[in-house]
């Protein structure tokens, strides 16, 4: 019984970890949807949702039971194992992620001995991050890059040509701003010289800035805009522009399909908010928190994951501030700027970043 | 024991989306099928503690080659009725080569059991970033140097071959496809008619 429960002690450490996460971070990509609303409804003067529940806390909810209850419609000439797969693909790419995200420092002062079996046996610190692997930002990166597909084979399945206008801008704009991204990204990740999200957060504390927005400000703005390039929000959704393609790549999607891609949006949001608040802003770390309780304990655990939080949120609020407030790129215009302006610049900041630090270093 | 069944799982998945990569007559199934095999080979990657190797197969080939091909595929609107005219000579060339792999499995195992067991050290830095890094740049800077130059002249390659069409052949080409898309309109099939 005890070498049994030993052996599974890991496994169920890790279920409990993924669940909490995959809860916590639904939750608040469900209610990034509600601020978007509210805020968007600020902006233009209006009140926005209000009816479901106290200030219209419980909209995400009964947004939820409508997009299940709709009628599933699927277009009679798609085709048909296409268009199941491209809404699984790309919220599966979205929340995969999540696994690497640094949401917390360790735990390391609690005495584990409490629990029965001696299962606390050897348990030195309890990690905030469910697998920290080396090769965090390139898993990160290389995770989302595959979310592509669920967008571009979602508009060649469906046969419409809205559809497939927008799954064809999707793919294009993706790989003309993943360069960019790839190439803000290696800045800090060079500073840091590590790829891992964790010890990125620690080479920032140890650096004399604190946090990489101030030496690596150029990759940050440009990180920034291939972001918002990368999540297809406003002003780069031209693969869902309204005004030409009617919804773009996910025309003929209904109730939950529909509820997929509109989830896997969101979450993309979260993800480079994430990215970015860990290459750029810190992550969880509180500057002079240290002196104020135990490194290392629950309280400055606590206190630098709500920090953490609170920086994604800010985040998520700029995406809904940026919807509000700017009108949408042409084409050609997202292109020239995505391979003539921000590559360029991107790769000029790495240049100089790859000088500093070589002579920084000898 | 749990690596093991995880690396035979990674690998028959591997190996089924090979097969079903070669047999699907769709060239979008077969490119969805490649991307089960670079991402079951990234999973079996993993299983091997090379991690890096196994997040840049995810990286490049899955998200990056592979987004090109799929973007092609869905630009020229291949469809099942319009067959691809296969090589029939190369049929011979694949069995060549297949054998010649064979072989080349069996001679692995073959020297592998003959050689004696002496206990591989283990390494914790091998396959890490850092190590890594520091092997390209300092042991093998030559050999990547070389293949920098090498996708130096590919790109170049592609760019020439892009210009090579003069203005009147230019023409030529956009009208056959014109008419194409414009025949696909009339029988209402909107993935080639766009």
């Amino acid at each position: 019984m005890e070498s049994a429960a030993k052996t599974a002690f890991p496994f169920i450490v890790w279920f409990v970890a993924v669940l909490i996460a995959f809860q916590g971070v639904l939750m608040i990509v469900a209610y990034t949807v509600l601020a978007e609303r509210k805020v968007l409804g600020w902006i233009q003067g209006r009140i926005g949702p209000n009816r479901v529940g106290p200030w219209g806390l419980l909209q995400p909810f009964a947004d939820l039971l409508k997009f299940i209850f709709k009628e599933d419609l699927v277009p009679d000439k798609s085709t048909k194992f296409v268009y199941y797969l491209a809404p699984i693909v790309a919220l599966t790419c979205a929340l995969m992620p999540m696994v690497v995200y640094p949401f917390g420092p360790a735990i390391t002062t609690v005495d584990w001995s409490f629990l029965p079996w001696h299962l606390g046996d050897g348990i030195r610190a309890l990690p905030l991050t469910i697998s920290q692997i080396d090769v965090g930002v390139l898993f990160v990166l290389g995770i989302t890059s595959v979310g592509v597909y669920g967008i571009a084979l979602a508009g060649w399945s469906s046969n419409s040509k809205y559809s497939l206008m927008g799954g064809l801008r999707s793919s294009a704009q993706m790989i003309s701003y993943e360069l960019a991204m790839g190439a803000a990204v290696l800045g800090p990740v060079m500073l840091a010289g590590t790829l891992d999200l964790n010890g990125i957060i620690y080479a920032q504390q140890q650096s004399i800035f604190r946090w990489y927005i101030l030496p690596q400000f150029i990759a940050f703005i440009v990180f920034l805009i291939a972001a918002f390039a990368e999540t297809n929000r406003v002003p780069f959704d031209l693969p869902e522009a309204e005004t030409e393609l009617v919804a773009g790549f996910h025309t003929e999607y209904s109730a939950l399909k529909f509820a997929l891609f509109f989830m896997a949006e969101y979450v993309n949001m979260f993800t480079v908010s994430v990215m970015c608040t860990v290459l750029f802003l810190g992550g969880w770390y509180v500057p002079g928190l240290s002196h104020l309780v135990e490194v290392g304990s629950i309280p400055y655990a606590l206190v630098s994951h709500i920090v953490f939080i609170g920086k994604i949120c800010a985040f998520l609020f700029f995406y809904i501030w940026v919807r509000g407030t700017l009108p949408r790129f042409r084409f050609d215009q997202l292109m020239n700027f995505g391979w003539k302006f921000l590559l360029p610049v991107a790769l000029l900041n790495v240049i100089v970043t790859i000088v500093v630090v070589y002579f920084l270093n000898v | 024991m749990v690596t093991s069944a995880l690396f035979f799982l990674f690998a028959g998945l591997a190996i089924a989306c090979a097969i079903s990569m070669v047999y699907h007559k769709n060239p979008l199934y077969s490119a969805i099928s490649l991307i089960g095999v670079f991402i079951a080979l990234s999973c079996v990657y993993v299983t091997l503690a090379a991690p890096f190797i196994a997040a840049v197969q995810v990286l490049i080939y899955a998200g990056a080659i592979m987004v090109l091909v799929i973007f092609v595929i869905l630009l020229l609107n291949l469809d099942d009725d319009r067959p691809l005219n296969r090589l029939k000579y190369l049929y011979g060339v694949g069995v060549g080569l297949g054998l010649i792999l064979l072989v080349q499995t069996l001679f692995i195992f073959y020297a592998v059991a003959r050689t004696p067991n002496h206990g591989v050290e283990m390494n914790e830095s091998v396959g890490k970033t850092l190590s890594i890094g520091t092997a390209m740049y300092s042991e093998y800077l030559l050999p990547v140097e070389i293949v920098g130059v090498l996708l130096l002249m590919a790109i170049i390659g592609a760019v020439m071959m892009v210009r090579r069409l003069n203005q009147p052949e230019l023409e030529k080409v956009v009208a056959e496809e014109l008419t194409r898309r414009n025949e696909a309109q009339e029988i209402g099939d909107y993935r080639i008619s766009l």
